[in-house]
Protein backbone atom coordinates (compact mmCIF):
# COMPACT_ATOMS: atom_id res chain seq x y z
CA UNK A 1 0.00 0.00 0.00
CA UNK A 2 2.78 2.66 1.46
CA UNK A 3 4.53 1.71 -2.01
CA UNK A 4 1.49 2.82 -3.98
CA UNK A 5 1.89 6.35 -2.69
CA UNK A 6 5.61 5.98 -3.64
CA UNK A 7 4.63 4.78 -6.81
CA UNK A 8 2.50 7.81 -7.89
CA UNK A 9 4.94 10.10 -6.04
CA UNK A 10 7.93 9.76 -8.25
CA UNK A 11 5.73 9.37 -11.65
CA UNK A 12 4.19 13.01 -10.67
CA UNK A 13 7.85 13.96 -9.76
CA UNK A 14 9.24 12.64 -12.88
CA UNK A 15 6.47 13.88 -15.12
CA UNK A 16 6.53 17.63 -13.65
CA UNK A 17 10.15 17.98 -13.83
CA UNK A 18 9.62 16.05 -17.30
CA UNK A 19 7.84 19.01 -17.98
CA UNK A 20 9.43 21.91 -16.41
CA UNK A 21 12.61 20.72 -18.96
CA UNK A 22 10.94 21.97 -21.40
CA UNK A 23 9.06 24.84 -19.96
CA UNK A 24 12.13 26.64 -18.20
CA UNK A 25 13.29 29.41 -19.62
CA UNK A 26 17.12 28.88 -17.94
CA UNK A 27 18.83 26.49 -19.48
CA UNK A 28 20.65 25.20 -15.97
CA UNK A 29 17.06 25.16 -15.03
CA UNK A 30 16.58 22.20 -17.21
CA UNK A 31 19.03 20.71 -16.93
CA UNK A 32 18.62 20.19 -12.86
CA UNK A 33 15.17 19.40 -13.56
CA UNK A 34 16.33 16.42 -15.61
CA UNK A 35 18.82 15.21 -13.51
CA UNK A 36 15.82 15.23 -10.86
CA UNK A 37 13.65 13.20 -13.81
CA UNK A 38 16.28 11.22 -13.42
CA UNK A 39 16.17 10.71 -10.01
CA UNK A 40 12.78 9.45 -9.90
CA UNK A 41 13.10 7.51 -12.30
CA UNK A 42 15.84 5.78 -9.98
CA UNK A 43 13.31 5.40 -7.72
CA UNK A 44 10.86 3.36 -9.85
CA UNK A 45 13.97 0.71 -10.17
CA UNK A 46 13.95 0.86 -6.64
CA UNK A 47 10.18 -0.05 -6.24
CA UNK A 48 10.91 -3.07 -9.14
CA UNK A 49 13.79 -4.63 -6.81
CA UNK A 50 16.22 -3.23 -9.31
CA UNK A 51 18.72 -2.02 -7.29
CA UNK A 52 21.38 -2.31 -9.01
CA UNK A 53 20.20 -0.89 -12.10
CA UNK A 54 18.38 2.29 -10.01
CA UNK A 55 22.33 2.92 -8.79
CA UNK A 56 23.87 2.37 -11.81
CA UNK A 57 21.17 5.19 -13.72
CA UNK A 58 21.89 7.48 -11.07
CA UNK A 59 25.59 6.47 -11.22
CA UNK A 60 25.74 7.22 -14.89
CA UNK A 61 22.97 9.98 -15.54
CA UNK A 62 23.04 12.03 -12.52
CA UNK A 63 26.56 11.70 -11.57
CA UNK A 64 27.98 11.95 -15.02
CA UNK A 65 26.20 13.11 -17.77
CA UNK A 66 24.55 15.46 -16.15
CA UNK A 67 27.05 17.14 -14.73
CA UNK A 68 29.08 17.27 -17.75
CA UNK A 69 25.79 18.71 -18.93
CA UNK A 70 26.05 21.69 -16.22
CA UNK A 71 29.49 22.24 -16.59
CA UNK A 72 28.68 22.84 -20.21
CA UNK A 73 25.99 25.26 -20.25
CA UNK A 74 27.79 27.34 -16.95
CA UNK A 75 30.45 27.64 -19.62
CA UNK A 76 28.39 28.83 -22.30
CA UNK A 77 26.68 31.64 -20.52
CA UNK A 78 23.14 31.69 -22.28
CA UNK A 79 21.73 34.33 -19.29
CA UNK A 80 20.78 36.40 -21.61
CA UNK A 81 18.02 35.49 -23.13
CA UNK A 82 19.69 35.78 -26.62
CA UNK A 83 17.49 32.75 -28.67
CA UNK A 84 15.77 34.44 -31.55
CA UNK A 85 12.87 33.05 -32.39
CA UNK A 86 12.90 30.12 -35.10
CA UNK A 87 12.20 30.46 -38.29
CA UNK A 88 8.78 29.08 -39.35
CA UNK A 89 9.97 25.88 -41.67
CA UNK A 90 12.55 24.72 -38.52
CA UNK A 91 9.01 24.50 -36.41
CA UNK A 92 7.08 22.52 -38.92
CA UNK A 93 10.22 20.09 -39.02
CA UNK A 94 10.12 19.88 -35.16
CA UNK A 95 6.44 19.16 -35.45
CA UNK A 96 6.68 16.67 -37.99
CA UNK A 97 9.74 14.15 -36.34
CA UNK A 98 8.23 14.81 -32.92
CA UNK A 99 5.02 13.37 -35.02
CA UNK A 100 7.09 10.16 -36.16
CA UNK A 101 8.84 9.45 -32.78
CA UNK A 102 5.59 9.37 -31.44
CA UNK A 103 4.13 6.74 -33.96
CA UNK A 104 7.13 5.14 -33.48
CA UNK A 105 6.71 4.48 -29.86
CA UNK A 106 3.50 3.80 -29.64
CA UNK A 107 4.01 1.16 -32.66
CA UNK A 108 6.56 -0.70 -29.85
CA UNK A 109 4.38 -0.22 -27.27
CA UNK A 110 1.72 -2.12 -28.87
CA UNK A 111 3.72 -4.59 -29.89
CA UNK A 112 4.78 -5.24 -26.42
CA UNK A 113 2.75 -7.51 -24.44
CA UNK A 114 2.59 -4.68 -21.42
CA UNK A 115 1.51 -6.85 -18.46
CA UNK A 116 1.14 -5.94 -14.46
CA UNK A 117 4.38 -7.00 -12.44
CA UNK A 118 2.12 -9.02 -9.79
CA UNK A 119 5.17 -9.08 -7.14
CA UNK A 120 8.03 -6.82 -7.92
CA UNK A 121 9.81 -7.26 -4.71
CA UNK A 122 10.29 -11.05 -5.57
CA UNK A 123 11.50 -10.66 -9.20
CA UNK A 124 15.39 -10.78 -8.92
CA UNK A 125 16.47 -10.01 -12.57
CA UNK A 126 17.22 -6.30 -11.50
CA UNK A 127 20.12 -7.47 -8.51
CA UNK A 128 23.34 -7.38 -9.58
CA UNK A 129 24.01 -11.16 -9.45
CA UNK A 130 21.46 -12.60 -11.93
CA UNK A 131 21.71 -9.08 -14.49
CA UNK A 132 25.76 -10.04 -14.57
CA UNK A 133 24.70 -14.00 -15.38
CA UNK A 134 22.51 -13.05 -18.07
CA UNK A 135 25.09 -10.31 -19.79
CA UNK A 136 27.89 -12.65 -19.31
CA UNK A 137 26.38 -15.90 -20.60
CA UNK A 138 23.42 -15.26 -22.75
CA UNK A 139 24.48 -11.65 -24.60
CA UNK A 140 28.49 -11.94 -24.12
CA UNK A 141 28.97 -10.95 -27.68
CA UNK A 142 26.18 -7.99 -27.59
CA UNK A 143 27.94 -6.74 -24.55
CA UNK A 144 31.74 -6.85 -25.76
CA UNK A 145 30.99 -5.63 -28.67
CA UNK A 146 29.11 -2.48 -27.52
CA UNK A 147 32.13 -1.85 -25.41
CA UNK A 148 34.30 -1.89 -28.40
CA UNK A 149 31.51 0.46 -29.56
CA UNK A 150 32.11 3.10 -26.36
CA UNK A 151 35.90 2.71 -26.63
CA UNK A 152 35.56 4.23 -30.40
CA UNK A 153 33.43 6.75 -29.36
CA UNK A 154 36.07 7.73 -26.61
CA UNK A 155 39.10 7.17 -29.27
CA UNK A 156 37.15 9.67 -31.33
CA UNK A 157 36.20 12.33 -28.60
CA UNK A 158 39.21 12.75 -27.81
CA UNK A 159 40.85 12.93 -31.41
CA UNK A 160 38.19 15.81 -31.82
CA UNK A 161 39.18 17.53 -28.64
CA UNK A 162 43.22 17.48 -29.90
CA UNK A 163 44.43 20.75 -31.05
CA UNK A 164 47.28 20.47 -32.82
CA UNK A 165 47.36 18.20 -36.01
CA UNK A 166 48.22 14.64 -36.14
CA UNK B 1 13.18 -3.24 14.77
CA UNK B 2 12.42 0.15 12.87
CA UNK B 3 12.70 2.10 15.97
CA UNK B 4 16.38 0.28 16.40
CA UNK B 5 17.25 1.33 12.90
CA UNK B 6 15.54 4.54 13.28
CA UNK B 7 17.88 5.43 16.80
CA UNK B 8 20.72 4.01 14.91
CA UNK B 9 20.88 6.65 12.20
CA UNK B 10 20.24 9.49 14.80
CA UNK B 11 23.13 8.47 16.29
CA UNK B 12 25.45 7.93 13.65
CA UNK B 13 23.77 11.41 11.98
CA UNK B 14 24.90 12.57 15.28
CA UNK B 15 28.22 11.36 15.80
CA UNK B 16 28.90 13.13 12.46
CA UNK B 17 27.80 15.78 13.65
CA UNK B 18 29.75 16.36 16.65
CA UNK B 19 32.86 14.66 15.09
CA UNK B 20 32.42 17.44 12.45
CA UNK B 21 32.36 19.74 14.93
CA UNK B 22 35.47 19.29 17.05
CA UNK B 23 37.14 18.29 14.00
CA UNK B 24 37.73 22.32 13.19
CA UNK B 25 38.67 22.54 16.48
CA UNK B 26 41.44 19.73 15.85
CA UNK B 27 42.13 20.95 12.63
CA UNK B 28 43.29 24.36 13.88
CA UNK B 29 45.12 22.48 17.28
CA UNK B 30 46.78 20.69 14.76
CA UNK B 31 47.86 23.74 12.56
CA UNK B 32 49.37 25.33 15.74
CA UNK B 33 51.54 21.93 16.56
CA UNK B 34 52.35 22.38 13.06
CA UNK B 35 53.14 26.00 13.15
CA UNK B 36 54.81 26.06 16.62
CA UNK B 37 52.11 27.92 18.28
CA UNK B 38 49.00 27.06 20.25
CA UNK B 39 46.15 27.20 18.33
CA UNK B 40 42.53 28.54 19.93
CA UNK B 41 42.35 28.28 23.71
CA UNK B 42 40.25 30.95 24.97
CA UNK B 43 37.01 29.43 24.92
CA UNK B 44 37.02 27.20 27.89
CA UNK B 45 39.27 24.90 28.95
CA UNK B 46 42.15 23.94 25.99
CA UNK B 47 39.53 25.74 23.62
CA UNK B 48 37.13 23.03 24.33
CA UNK B 49 34.14 25.33 23.65
CA UNK B 50 35.54 27.21 20.49
CA UNK B 51 33.33 25.07 17.78
CA UNK B 52 30.31 26.34 19.95
CA UNK B 53 31.25 29.90 19.62
CA UNK B 54 31.71 29.80 16.18
CA UNK B 55 28.58 28.08 14.90
CA UNK B 56 26.95 30.98 17.73
CA UNK B 57 28.79 33.42 15.40
CA UNK B 58 28.06 31.89 12.07
CA UNK B 59 24.29 31.81 13.45
CA UNK B 60 23.70 35.66 14.48
CA UNK B 61 26.19 36.43 11.51
CA UNK B 62 24.44 38.88 8.83
CA UNK B 63 22.15 37.28 6.07
CA UNK B 64 23.53 38.26 2.99
CA UNK B 65 21.85 37.51 -0.57
CA UNK B 66 23.55 39.01 -4.05
CA UNK B 67 20.88 40.95 -5.88
CA UNK B 68 21.34 39.10 -8.55
CA UNK B 69 21.11 35.62 -7.85
CA UNK B 70 19.07 33.08 -8.49
CA UNK B 71 17.34 32.45 -5.41
CA UNK B 72 16.25 29.19 -4.82
CA UNK B 73 19.00 27.95 -6.24
CA UNK B 74 21.39 29.74 -4.20
CA UNK B 75 19.52 28.01 -1.02
CA UNK B 76 19.76 24.86 -2.21
CA UNK B 77 23.13 24.81 -3.09
CA UNK B 78 24.74 24.47 0.84
CA UNK B 79 21.57 22.95 1.84
CA UNK B 80 22.18 20.00 -0.83
CA UNK B 81 26.05 20.22 -0.12
CA UNK B 82 24.78 19.15 3.55
CA UNK B 83 22.26 16.96 2.82
CA UNK B 84 24.75 14.71 0.69
CA UNK B 85 27.29 14.70 2.77
CA UNK B 86 25.19 13.04 5.48
CA UNK B 87 23.81 10.05 3.15
CA UNK B 88 27.21 8.39 2.98
CA UNK B 89 26.79 6.63 6.36
CA UNK B 90 23.66 4.90 5.55
CA UNK B 91 25.75 1.65 3.91
CA UNK B 92 28.53 1.62 6.40
CA UNK B 93 28.92 -1.46 8.64
CA UNK B 94 30.06 0.59 12.37
CA UNK B 95 30.04 -3.03 14.09
CA UNK B 96 29.28 -6.88 14.37
CA UNK B 97 26.19 -7.70 15.73
CA UNK B 98 24.64 -6.96 18.82
CA UNK B 99 22.43 -8.99 20.74
CA UNK B 100 19.57 -7.26 23.27
CA UNK B 101 17.04 -9.49 24.40
CA UNK B 102 17.81 -12.11 22.69
CA UNK B 103 17.42 -10.34 19.23
CA UNK B 104 20.40 -9.72 17.24
CA UNK B 105 20.44 -6.01 15.93
CA UNK B 106 23.16 -5.32 13.01
CA UNK B 107 25.01 -2.24 13.34
CA UNK B 108 24.72 -1.45 9.75
CA UNK B 109 21.70 0.79 8.59
CA UNK B 110 21.24 -0.50 4.73
CA UNK B 111 22.68 -4.18 4.10
CA UNK B 112 21.78 -3.35 0.72
CA UNK B 113 23.77 -5.53 -1.84
CA UNK B 114 25.23 -3.03 -4.11
CA UNK B 115 26.51 -0.95 -0.31
CA UNK B 116 29.86 0.46 -2.16
CA UNK B 117 28.05 1.41 -5.48
CA UNK B 118 26.14 3.43 -3.44
CA UNK B 119 28.65 5.35 -1.73
CA UNK B 120 30.04 5.65 -5.81
CA UNK B 121 26.57 7.43 -6.41
CA UNK B 122 26.73 9.34 -3.62
CA UNK B 123 30.36 10.91 -4.17
CA UNK B 124 29.45 11.42 -8.00
CA UNK B 125 26.09 13.82 -6.98
CA UNK B 126 28.15 15.25 -4.29
CA UNK B 127 29.63 17.79 -6.72
CA UNK B 128 25.92 19.14 -7.71
CA UNK B 129 25.77 21.50 -4.24
CA UNK B 130 29.05 23.51 -5.17
CA UNK B 131 28.56 23.84 -8.58
CA UNK B 132 24.59 25.05 -7.89
CA UNK B 133 25.98 27.43 -5.45
CA UNK B 134 28.59 28.80 -7.43
CA UNK B 135 26.45 29.02 -10.36
CA UNK B 136 23.86 30.83 -8.54
CA UNK B 137 25.83 33.30 -6.95
CA UNK B 138 26.30 34.91 -10.09
CA UNK B 139 29.75 35.86 -9.68
CA UNK B 140 32.82 34.89 -11.76
CA UNK B 141 34.73 34.04 -8.94
CA UNK B 142 32.18 31.59 -7.13
CA UNK B 143 31.45 30.60 -11.06
CA UNK B 144 34.92 29.75 -11.76
CA UNK B 145 35.32 27.35 -8.65
CA UNK B 146 32.20 25.86 -9.13
CA UNK B 147 33.50 25.13 -12.89
CA UNK B 148 36.52 24.38 -11.25
CA UNK B 149 35.44 21.69 -8.03
CA UNK B 150 33.19 19.77 -11.04
CA UNK B 151 35.80 18.74 -13.33
CA UNK B 152 38.34 18.39 -10.68
CA UNK B 153 35.20 15.65 -8.99
CA UNK B 154 34.77 13.65 -12.14
CA UNK B 155 38.11 13.41 -12.99
CA UNK B 156 39.43 12.08 -9.66
CA UNK B 157 36.38 9.82 -9.89
CA UNK B 158 37.07 7.60 -12.63
CA UNK B 159 40.82 6.58 -10.69
CA UNK B 160 38.74 6.60 -7.73
CA UNK B 161 36.26 3.89 -9.17
CA UNK B 162 38.68 2.08 -10.58
CA UNK B 163 41.08 1.46 -7.70
CA UNK B 164 37.95 0.21 -5.65
CA UNK B 165 37.02 -2.13 -8.57
CA UNK B 166 39.96 -3.94 -7.35
CA UNK B 167 38.59 -4.54 -3.82
CA UNK B 168 35.46 -6.00 -5.80
CA UNK B 169 37.27 -8.16 -8.01
CA UNK B 170 39.33 -9.94 -4.41
CA UNK B 171 36.18 -9.57 -2.75
CA UNK B 172 33.31 -10.64 -5.10
CA UNK B 173 30.59 -8.98 -3.68
CA UNK B 174 29.26 -5.19 -3.64
CA UNK B 175 28.36 -5.16 -0.66
CA UNK B 176 30.49 -3.66 2.17
CA UNK B 177 29.49 -6.11 5.12
CA UNK B 178 30.92 -9.00 2.99
CA UNK B 179 33.99 -6.31 2.39
CA UNK B 180 34.81 -6.24 5.94
CA UNK B 181 33.78 -9.88 7.01
CA UNK B 182 36.47 -10.99 4.39
CA UNK B 183 39.40 -8.88 6.24
CA UNK B 184 39.00 -10.40 9.74
CA UNK B 185 41.46 -10.48 11.85
CA UNK B 186 44.71 -8.73 10.13
CA UNK B 187 43.85 -9.55 6.78
CA UNK B 188 43.66 -6.27 5.63
CA UNK B 189 42.81 -5.04 2.21
CA UNK B 190 45.70 -2.69 2.49
CA UNK B 191 48.46 -5.46 2.43
CA UNK B 192 46.74 -6.64 -1.06
CA UNK B 193 46.22 -3.72 -2.66
CA UNK B 194 48.76 -0.90 -1.34
CA UNK B 195 48.82 1.24 -5.04
CA UNK B 196 44.85 1.00 -4.95
CA UNK B 197 45.18 2.17 -1.11
CA UNK B 198 47.51 4.99 -2.48
CA UNK B 199 45.18 6.09 -5.29
CA UNK B 200 42.19 5.98 -3.24
CA UNK B 201 43.63 7.97 -0.26
CA UNK B 202 44.77 10.71 -2.81
CA UNK B 203 41.79 10.88 -4.76
CA UNK B 204 40.10 10.95 -1.16
CA UNK B 205 42.05 14.29 -0.55
CA UNK B 206 41.01 15.66 -4.55
CA UNK B 207 36.92 14.80 -3.66
CA UNK B 208 36.81 16.34 -0.56
CA UNK B 209 38.42 19.68 -1.74
CA UNK B 210 40.96 19.17 0.89
CA UNK B 211 44.94 20.28 0.68
CA UNK B 212 46.29 20.19 -1.47
CA UNK B 213 43.76 19.81 -4.34
CA UNK B 214 41.72 22.71 -2.77
CA UNK B 215 41.76 24.53 -5.73
CA UNK B 216 37.82 25.08 -5.90
CA UNK B 217 38.22 27.38 -2.71
CA UNK B 218 41.80 28.71 -3.68
CA UNK B 219 41.96 31.91 -1.80
CA UNK B 220 45.04 33.38 -3.89
CA UNK B 221 43.17 33.24 -7.17
CA UNK B 222 39.64 33.13 -6.68
CA UNK B 223 38.99 35.22 -3.46
CA UNK B 224 36.74 32.45 -1.84
CA UNK B 225 35.90 29.88 -4.60
CA UNK B 226 32.35 28.71 -4.81
CA UNK B 227 31.22 30.35 -1.66
CA UNK B 228 32.84 33.53 -1.97
CA UNK B 229 28.74 35.46 -2.15
CA UNK B 230 28.09 33.13 1.27
CA UNK B 231 27.59 34.12 4.61
CA UNK B 232 26.38 32.71 7.86
CA UNK B 233 24.97 29.28 8.17
CA UNK B 234 24.74 29.30 4.52
CA UNK B 235 28.45 29.51 4.80
CA UNK B 236 28.78 27.15 7.50
CA UNK B 237 26.89 24.49 6.13
CA UNK B 238 29.52 24.55 3.18
CA UNK B 239 32.44 24.67 5.43
CA UNK B 240 30.72 21.87 8.00
CA UNK B 241 30.07 19.20 4.91
CA UNK B 242 33.74 19.68 4.20
CA UNK B 243 34.56 17.89 7.67
CA UNK B 244 31.80 15.41 7.30
CA UNK B 245 33.15 14.61 4.05
CA UNK B 246 36.45 14.09 6.12
CA UNK B 247 35.11 12.11 8.37
CA UNK B 248 32.71 10.00 6.12
CA UNK B 249 35.91 8.98 3.68
CA UNK B 250 38.26 8.36 7.03
CA UNK B 251 35.49 5.58 7.52
CA UNK B 252 35.26 4.91 3.79
CA UNK B 253 38.78 3.80 3.82
CA UNK B 254 39.03 2.21 6.82
CA UNK B 255 36.18 -0.11 5.71
CA UNK B 256 37.28 -1.04 2.61
CA UNK B 257 41.53 -1.23 3.03
CA UNK B 258 41.96 -1.14 6.69
CA UNK B 259 39.57 -3.86 7.64
CA UNK B 260 36.78 -2.03 9.02
CA UNK B 261 36.09 -2.83 12.81
CA UNK B 262 38.27 -6.06 12.89
CA UNK B 263 41.68 -5.63 14.62
CA UNK B 264 43.83 -8.57 15.24
CA UNK B 265 43.55 -10.63 18.29
CA UNK B 266 40.30 -9.02 19.54
CA UNK B 267 38.16 -12.41 18.98
CA UNK B 268 40.95 -14.58 21.43
CA UNK B 269 39.88 -11.89 24.40
CA UNK B 270 37.07 -13.83 24.71
CA UNK B 271 34.24 -10.67 25.26
CA UNK B 272 30.61 -10.97 25.36
CA UNK B 273 28.61 -10.05 22.36
CA UNK B 274 27.89 -6.26 22.96
CA UNK B 275 31.12 -5.35 24.79
CA UNK B 276 32.87 -7.18 21.59
CA UNK B 277 30.64 -4.84 19.22
CA UNK B 278 31.61 -1.61 21.69
CA UNK B 279 35.21 -2.33 21.51
CA UNK B 280 35.07 -3.23 17.64
CA UNK B 281 33.37 0.26 16.98
CA UNK B 282 36.24 2.21 18.86
CA UNK B 283 38.42 0.03 16.79
CA UNK B 284 36.88 1.70 13.93
CA UNK B 285 36.91 5.14 15.21
CA UNK B 286 40.33 5.12 16.42
CA UNK B 287 41.23 4.14 12.23
CA UNK B 288 38.51 7.28 11.35
CA UNK B 289 40.25 9.34 13.49
CA UNK B 290 44.12 8.53 12.37
CA UNK B 291 42.84 9.16 8.94
CA UNK B 292 41.51 12.70 10.00
CA UNK B 293 45.02 13.18 11.42
CA UNK B 294 46.31 12.19 8.06
CA UNK B 295 43.97 14.89 6.54
CA UNK B 296 45.04 17.55 8.40
CA UNK B 297 48.47 16.52 8.34
CA UNK B 298 49.25 16.57 4.87
CA UNK B 299 46.96 20.08 4.66
CA UNK B 300 49.51 21.78 6.61
CA UNK B 301 53.09 20.45 5.13
CA UNK B 302 52.24 20.43 1.27
CA UNK B 303 51.36 23.59 -1.06
CA UNK B 304 48.76 23.56 -3.55
CA UNK B 305 48.52 22.35 -6.50
CA UNK B 306 48.51 24.16 -9.48
CA UNK B 307 45.50 23.45 -11.96
CA UNK B 308 47.49 22.00 -14.86
CA UNK B 309 49.68 19.83 -12.20
CA UNK B 310 45.80 18.62 -10.79
CA UNK B 311 44.78 17.35 -14.13
CA UNK B 312 48.18 16.07 -14.83
CA UNK B 313 48.47 14.17 -11.66
CA UNK B 314 44.86 12.74 -11.96
CA UNK B 315 44.53 11.71 -15.95
CA UNK B 316 47.87 11.22 -16.45
CA UNK B 317 49.26 9.73 -13.92
CA UNK B 318 46.52 7.77 -11.54
CA UNK B 319 44.20 7.03 -14.05
CA UNK B 320 46.86 4.57 -15.84
CA UNK B 321 48.04 3.31 -12.70
CA UNK B 322 44.49 2.44 -11.15
CA UNK B 323 44.13 0.99 -14.86
CA UNK B 324 47.46 -1.41 -14.55
CA UNK B 325 46.42 -2.37 -10.61
CA UNK B 326 42.99 -3.70 -12.05
CA UNK B 327 44.96 -5.67 -14.31
CA UNK B 328 47.18 -7.36 -12.09
CA UNK B 329 45.09 -8.16 -9.61
CA UNK B 330 42.85 -9.47 -12.22
CA UNK B 331 45.91 -11.30 -13.80
CA UNK B 332 46.61 -12.87 -9.90
CA UNK B 333 43.06 -13.81 -9.19
CA UNK B 334 43.33 -15.97 -12.46
CA UNK B 335 46.67 -17.84 -11.11
CA UNK B 336 45.28 -18.55 -8.36
CA UNK B 337 42.05 -20.16 -9.10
Amino acid sequence: MFTNYIFYFLSALALYSGVMVLLSKKPIHSVLYLTLTFFAIGGHYILLNAQFLAIVHIIVYAGAIMVLFLFTVMLLNLNKEERSPKPIWVKALAIIAGVMLGLVLIGVFRGYDLHLVQHPMETQIGLVKELGRILYRDYMLPFEVSSILFLTAMVGAVLLGKKEQI
Amino acid sequence: MLIFKILLASAVLLLSLVVAMYSTLIERKVAGFFQDRLGPDRAGPWGLFQPLADGIKLFFKEEFMPNTADKFLYILGPSLTMLIACLTSAVIPWGPDIVINGQTFSLQMADVNIGILYIFAIVSIGVYGIMIGGWASNNKYALLGAVRASSQMISYELAMSLSIITIVMMTGSLSMRDIVNQQQGFNWNIWYQPLGFLIFLICAFAETNRSPFDLPECETELVGGYHTEYSSMKLGFYLFSEYINMFISGEVIATLFLGGYHFPFIDKLGLSPNVFAFVSFLVLFAKITFFGFIFMWIRWTLPRFRYDQLMRLGWKALIPLAILNVLITGVVILLNQ
